[in-house]
């Protein structure tokens, strides 16, 4: 808002005539440019080494939170490989990095290119994999995805990259290229993955500057996303989720636009890829497995499916929680909240009976009850709060009619 | 005899298969979900057993009988709280629970019992038999599970024919709404179903533990993600479907991993699964469905 009126009153003329969902955008994203000042006036007026260090963490959660929601919340699909896509994307552009490392030497440039492969790479090996099994739908999707992931997972657990003297070679049996080649010229090497990044990028890691490219990438991310969202194809992307026969007798063509999302959703996963690999100055495949996929899963349900905003806040919180010194000692039980939470979630968002109980529960409710207002006016708010996908599938419907 | 050898280890990973792929393909065609926690079903089976035969000093029969009534009650508890509410929810909430069930499962035993590798010991205690001079040992453990993967084959499919009961998990699998119209109880149906599913995988449990011998909290959900790929394979819903998607796969898995590469058993497995879903969707004996709008 400040912004609009700084600028004058076309700005703020142009911010009214706005439909919801841009001004909804522009919410969203004023809030997180918001979080981000707040934050590093609390880091610069308090050095706390922690903050700073889960800062880009919660960037990169954010991203694949968002990216995940667009299958789950937009295509109404579930994908259970998603973090296969960001290790693709991790390790592309982590070897780009390695390569270039002499021969660029403006670190921001290299970090930019960088971002571009393995955006890229995330993107092609998304098409890919999306147009041999986006044929299937619902449960048979979900299972091949998660497949797909180990299969990746597995493939890049075996491969053996060396870059010495200009060539580079690759394999998937280590002696073959490993025998003899000192340890800085070995980029992957299997199961241990890709380690010795942090000294390509010294300046950065010195300055912390992973906060602030964290920072922009979640927005790109963001602009990229509500973009395409209020597009025509984001809009024939929610028609072939209310309904996929009527959308297909509409004209849309299921096939291209299940692709589309399916695309975007992977290439922006490999971008957090990008994040995570930089960040850390290494990774090893195995900790892209099937339980990081459900850790993102849990951030997006308990964000709400379908909602932007809902994922950002639900990654930042997620990532902030258990590394803050009041639940440290909960890191045992992490996981298993997670999968009630998941439960629960699902129960009270589809059951009519803990529907009740939430309606019951719910504070403007209460509140409503101490000042006796029409019963109406009670049901009304109750159903604006219960924030899930139903609302999204009500407006998605209006739109296709 | 390396291939003969391989092709029984195939066969006898595959018979555990077909066992686990039936309490997938039941529950898919009578409650139309996928139970992600089924494998995890199978896990929890391998803990009890462990721990009844070290408390029972090893007195496996009680220890098995145990084991099948604790997955049973684990079973019908796990539908009654998380998936009967949600009967009417969309595909993609149950999915979702399911998967939350699944994660529940194995954190509650890591939370338990630590996430370390238990020693398995074979519950099944029958003499190896030997052939061709000492060449080709098949394992007593080999004969005892294509046995009982028949015996449950056959069985089950007399009591779906025969029985009330089974007629009633057909008729509930065709068309729940006229199901309940002439009478069934459809609740009860799908518990009943859930129970059975179960029971049997407490009994790939023995067999699967007792081939492969460490036991950890994660060790049920690969088993499990397989035998759904053997159920798709033969084609959801049908019994003798989940008997040649289950053989089909073991051999494949065992083969890739004998002549291929060991690392890469998996993803070969998987890679055939998305092969065949392209080329028939409904697997091997699947029914075809149309499509209404």
């Amino acid at each position: 808002m400040s912004k609009t009126n700084t600028a004058g009153n076309s700005l703020a003329g142009k911010f009214k005539n706005m439909n919801k969902a841009s001004k909804n955008n522009m919410l969203t994203l004023s809030l997180v440019i918001l979080f981000f000042v707040i934050f590093k006036i609390i880091t610069t007026v308090g050095s706390s080494e922690s903050l700073i260090g889960i800062f880009p963490m919660i960037c990169y959660y954010i991203i694949l939170a968002v990216s995940l929601n667009l299958v789950v919340g937009f295509l109404g699909e579930l994908s259970l490989g998603h973090a296969a896509f960001m290790c693709v994307g991790a390790f592309s552009s982590g070897m780009f990095s390695k390569i270039f490392a002499d021969t660029i030497s403006n670190d921001w440039l290299r970090f930019l290119l960088a971002v571009v492969v393995g955006t890229l790479v995330g993107g092609i090996v998304g098409i890919l994999v999306g147009s041999l099994v986006l044929r299937l739908r619902g449960d048979y999707l979900a299972v091949v995805t998660l497949a797909f992931g180990e299969v990746i997972r597995s493939l890049l657990n075996n491969l053996y990259i060396v870059f010495n003297d200009g060539k580079l070679k690759v394999s998937f049996i280590e002696n073959t290229v490993t025998e003899g080649v000192s340890v800085e010229n070995v980029i992957i090497k299997g199961a241990t993955g890709m380690t010795k990044l942090v000294s390509v990028y010294k300046d950065f890691h010195r300055n912390n500057t992973f906060i602030i490219l964290g920072m922009i990438l979640v927005v790109v991310t963001l602009l990229i996303v509500f973009n395409f969202i209020n597009s025509r194809s984001g809009r024939a992307v929610m028609a072939i989720r209310d309904n996929r026969i009527a959308a297909e007798a509409s004209g849309i063509n299921i096939t291209k636009y299940r692709l589309m999302i399916y695309g975007l959703s992977s290439a922006l996963a490999g971008m957090a890829g990008v994040l995570y690999i930089h960040f850390l100055g290494m990774a090893e495949p195995v900790s892209f497995d099937y339980n990081f996929s459900i850790e993102i899963l849990v951030i997006v349900v308990l964000g709400g499916i379908g909602s932007i905003r809902g994922s950002i806040i639900a990654a930042a919180i997620l990532t902030w929680l258990p590394t803050s010194s009041l639940f440290m000692n909960f890191d045992k039980y992490r996981m298993l909240i997670y999968s009630i939470v998941l439960i629960v979630m699902m129960l009270f968002t589809w059951n009519p009976k803990c529907k009740e109980i939430l309606k019951k529960l719910s504070v403007k409710n209460l509140i409503l009850k101490i000042f006796k207002k029409k019963k109406e006016t009670v049901e009304e708010t109750v159903e604006v709060e219960s924030k899930t996908a139903e609302t999204v599938v009500e407006t998605a419907d209006k739109e296709v009619q | 005899m390396k291939f003969i050898s391989a092709l029984i280890n195939g066969v006898n990973l595959g018979s555990i298969y077909a066992i686990i792929a039936l309490g997938y393909t039941m529950v898919y065609g009578i409650a139309k979900m996928l139970n992600f926690a089924h494998g995890d079903v199978i896990m929890i089976g391998g803990y009890i057993t462990f721990e009844f035969v070290y408390a029972l000093q090893g007195n496996i029969w009680v220890a098995m009988l145990v084991t099948v009534l604790a997955c049973t009650v684990l079973g019908i508890v796990v539908e009654k709280i998380a998936y009967k509410p949600l009967r009417k929810a969309s595909p993609l909430a149950v999915l979702i629970t399911a998967i939350g069930v699944s994660y529940f499962l194995q954190n509650i035993i890591l939370v338990i019992k630590g996430s370390d590798t238990k020693k398995y010991e074979s519950v099944i205690n029958v003499p190896n038999l030997v052939l061709a001079d000492g060449e080709l040992i098949i394992k007593g453990t080999t004969i005892v599970t294509i046995v009982t993967c028949l015996v449950i084959m056959v069985g089950l499919t007399l009591f779906i024919n025969k029985t009330k009961t089974g007629r009633s998990m057909l008729a509930v699998s065709e068309d729940k709404g006229a199901a309940q119209l002439m009478g069934i109880n459809v609740n009860r149906t799908i518990s009943i179903t859930f129970a059975i599913g179960s029971a049997l995988a407490a009994i790939a449990s023995f067999l699967y533990f007792s081939a492969y011998d460490s036991l950890t909290p994660m060790s049920g959900s690969m088993p499990g993600i397989k035998a759904f790929i053997a159920a798709v394979f033969g084609g959801i819903g049908s019994i003798p479907g989940a008997l040649i998607g289950g053989i089909t796969l073991g051999v494949i898995e065992i083969f890739a991993g004998t002549y291929i590469s060991t690392n890469m058993s998996e993803a070969i497995v998987f890679l055939v699964l998305i092969l065949m879903l392209n080329i028939k969707p409904t697997g091997i004996l699947g029914k075809k469905f149309k499509e209404k709008v």
